[in-house]
């Protein structure tokens, strides 16, 4: 009944292309944020953090950045893991380097140096597509890891091998390091979640957005109707790589801590990030969040359910739990290919005309 | 009768014809060995409706490919605005003002019908990445100028209970409507349409018809169109260009072209006796 466009007079085009046209959504929306940012600080502990918001929120900016580049712009990639080891391994470097700098514009600064990366991958996409670009993007994600293990430099000639996130502080309070509390490791990435998806959904709904759907949906059309496919396509993996980097430098120095590059940033992590893109829904903000959070929170709940309620041995749950989450991808896929998003469309659809079915 | 004079004229209905806005200097077009244009001139002129016709395989949609910027020709020279046109990429030729629809619908299925108008803008549209990103400033206002433009549009062709349908959905006579939508939008000078009224039934194609008219007529925009519906290309157009296999048969007024004998043996064949 309060879910209506029905009474809501938009008088201004502003208002009429608002991302909540409802006021119901708009509502809920704001909900969420004072939720988020004034209720769940004070009550998470390390355990909520470490296994649920902190690397959902982490997967979710990954995921918006491989959504604007391959449900926005079309093009697949498989480099994620690669552009997020950039991301990480520039923070790395920042970090160590000027450790005076304040480490949230390291952390931006990672997600630019990803972008120059990206956009340096992102040139094949020029001549070619489909899946000739995925095996391209695939070289990028075996060489980055190759170059971050090979050359030294990069790990500071630590003997490991691995990275290491020092200590750094925001406002006096540690975020990164072992000292870091569980709220501190919450607010930072909540902040980069928050202004991520707004800076996302604000590209994808200008000029620049529509140039990269007109790309994605017919590049020879687009073409013709104006769109410099050149500026097109590498402003698409530029963006597109800058979030992979922030949230590849936020899983490294404020998840993770300590990071070796193959273990954390490996082709299965490009292939987790593209299920979350595929399941949560292509060319949807919205999608990525659903996406990480499906991918994210499954695996927690088997566990809670396999181990702690049932009480069944870990090896024998952990293999389950492949099989059920594998087996519900391919459901979810069958069932619904647009994933998560559309069936969210579809309820708020259903919900605008309810009680009546049409 | 027409008043002719070398730059300009008005026709029977009152409009007037300008000076030549484009102008095609033996066009030649080659793919390998088949020669799909040869050897072709003929002008548009500002303000008129200029039809291209032919049978099937005439190579007219290969023409319209070559005035839009898709296919570079391998001899001769495309003149727009009283200079030659460089070789130039098809969205450098969109920026010159030169907009088109597709034979085989080409709109963007993802998007609403708004969005598919709105990226037929997108060449007047200049406002930067950050502003985009932070959507202040510029890009806002920007946004809406443009909305705008494309409300008056969206008007014009009367499709305001659909805009913000996604186009995937909707019947093809509104598809076909949507895509003159999004060339318009761009406010072209010259306004290529590729068999608009192809597959429509008889009451589709009179409200095309109507709404091809009124755009010539109120935005002054000049056309260039490739139809078979020989009815509708002789009441719509000014003059007319006949192709076939790739050849100039006929150029002229529609009476011209319909008693030209040439035209008349390409179109219903000639005994070879």
């Amino acid at each position: 009944m309060f879910y209506r466009e029905a009474g809501d007079f938009k008088t201004s085009y502003e208002d009429d292309s608002q991302t909540f046209p409802i006021k119901f959504d708009r509502l809920r929306y704001y909900a969420v944020l004072a939720v988020a940012f004034g209720i769940i600080p004070f009550i998470i502990n390390d355990y909520w953090a470490n296994a649920v918001f902190v690397p959902l929120m982490i997967y979710t900016i990954a995921a918006i950045g491989l959504n604007i580049l391959t449900g926005y712009c079309g093009q697949v990639s498989l480099g994620t893991g690669g552009f997020m080891a950039v991301g990480a391994y520039a923070s790395y470097k920042l970090m160590t380097s000027f450790p005076d700098v304040s480490i949230l514009i390291h952390i931006l600064l990672a997600g630019a140096v990803t972008a120059v990366v990206g956009v340096l991958f992102g040139l094949p996409s020029l001549r070619i597509k489909g899946f000739y670009l995925a095996v391209a993007t695939l070289a990028a994600q075996f060489f980055l890891v190759w170059l971050f293990n090979k050359v030294p430099w990069f790990y500071n000639y630590s003997a490991s091998g691995q990275i290491t996130a020092p200590e750094r502080t925001v406002l006096s309070i540690p975020v990164t390091g072992a000292n870091t509390d569980a709220w501190a490791k919450y607010m930072v990435v909540l902040l980069f979640v928050t202004g991520c998806a707004w800076l996302a959904r604000n590209l994808t709904r200008g000029s620049l957005g529509r140039s990269w759907m007109a790309i994605r949906d017919m590049d020879i059309a687009a073409e013709i109707i104006g769109v410099n496919p050149l500026k097109a396509k590498l402003s698409a993996f530029a963006i597109s790589s800058f979030f992979i980097g922030v949230s590849g430098a936020l899983f490294f120095s404020v998840y993770l801590g300590a990071a070796e590059v193959g273990e954390a940033f490996g082709i299965q992590k490009s292939f987790l990030i593209l299920f979350m893109v595929i399941i949560g829904g292509l060319g949807s903000i919205f999608g990525s969040f659903a996406g990480a959070a499906f991918m994210v929170l499954m695996p927690v709940l088997m566990k809670n359910i396999f181990v702690g309620a049932l009480g069944w041995p870990t090896d024998l749950a952990a293999h389950l739990e492949f099989m059920v989450i594998g087996g519900l991808i391919i459901v979810f896929l069958i069932l619904e290919p647009h994933g998560l998003a559309q069936l969210w469309r579809i309820a708020k659809e259903k919900l605008r005309l309810w009680p009546f079915p049409h | 009768m027409n008043v002719m004079s070398p730059d300009s004229y008005v026709t029977a209905d009152g409009r007037t014809i300008g000076g030549t806005l484009m102008e095609m200097k033996n066009i030649t077009l080659r793919f390998g060995g088949v020669v799909a244009i040869k050897d072709i001139s003929f002008d548009i002129r500002e303000g008129e409706i200029r039809a291209i016709i032919g049978p099937n395989g005439a190579g007219k949609s290969s023409m319209l490919n070559v005035i839009s910027g898709f296919y570079v020709p391998s001899d001769g020279d495309v003149w727009f605005d009283g200079a030659i046109r460089p070789k130039m990429r098809p969205y450098q030729v969109a920026r010159q003002g030169i907009a088109r629809t597709f034979q085989n619908i080409a709109l963007f299925e993802g998007m609403s019908v708004l969005d598919n108008i709105m990226t037929g803008r997108l060449t007047k549209m200049k406002s930067n990445m950050l502003s985009q990103a932070i959507w202040w400033g510029k890009a806002q206002k920007e946004e809406t100028e443009h909305r705008e433009k494309v409300e008056n549009i969206i008007d014009f062709l009367e499709i305001q209970t659909i805009r913000k349908t996604p186009v995937g959905n909707l019947p093809y006579g509104l598809k076909k409507r949507v895509e003159l939508a999004r060339a318009l939008a761009a406010e072209p000078r010259l306004l290529l349409l590729d068999e608009p009224m192809a597959g429509m039934n008889v009451e589709e194609k009179e409200d095309m018809s109507r709404f091809i008219l009124d755009v010539n007529d109120e935005f002054g925009t000049t056309i260039a169109l490739i139809e078979h519906d020989m009815g509708v290309v002789m009441d719509l157009s000014d003059r007319v260009v006949v192709m076939d296999y790739g050849r100039k048969i006929g150029d002229g007024t529609p009476d011209e072209v319909r008693n030209d004998q040439k035209v008349i043996d390409a179109y219903l064949g000639v005994s070879h006796d």
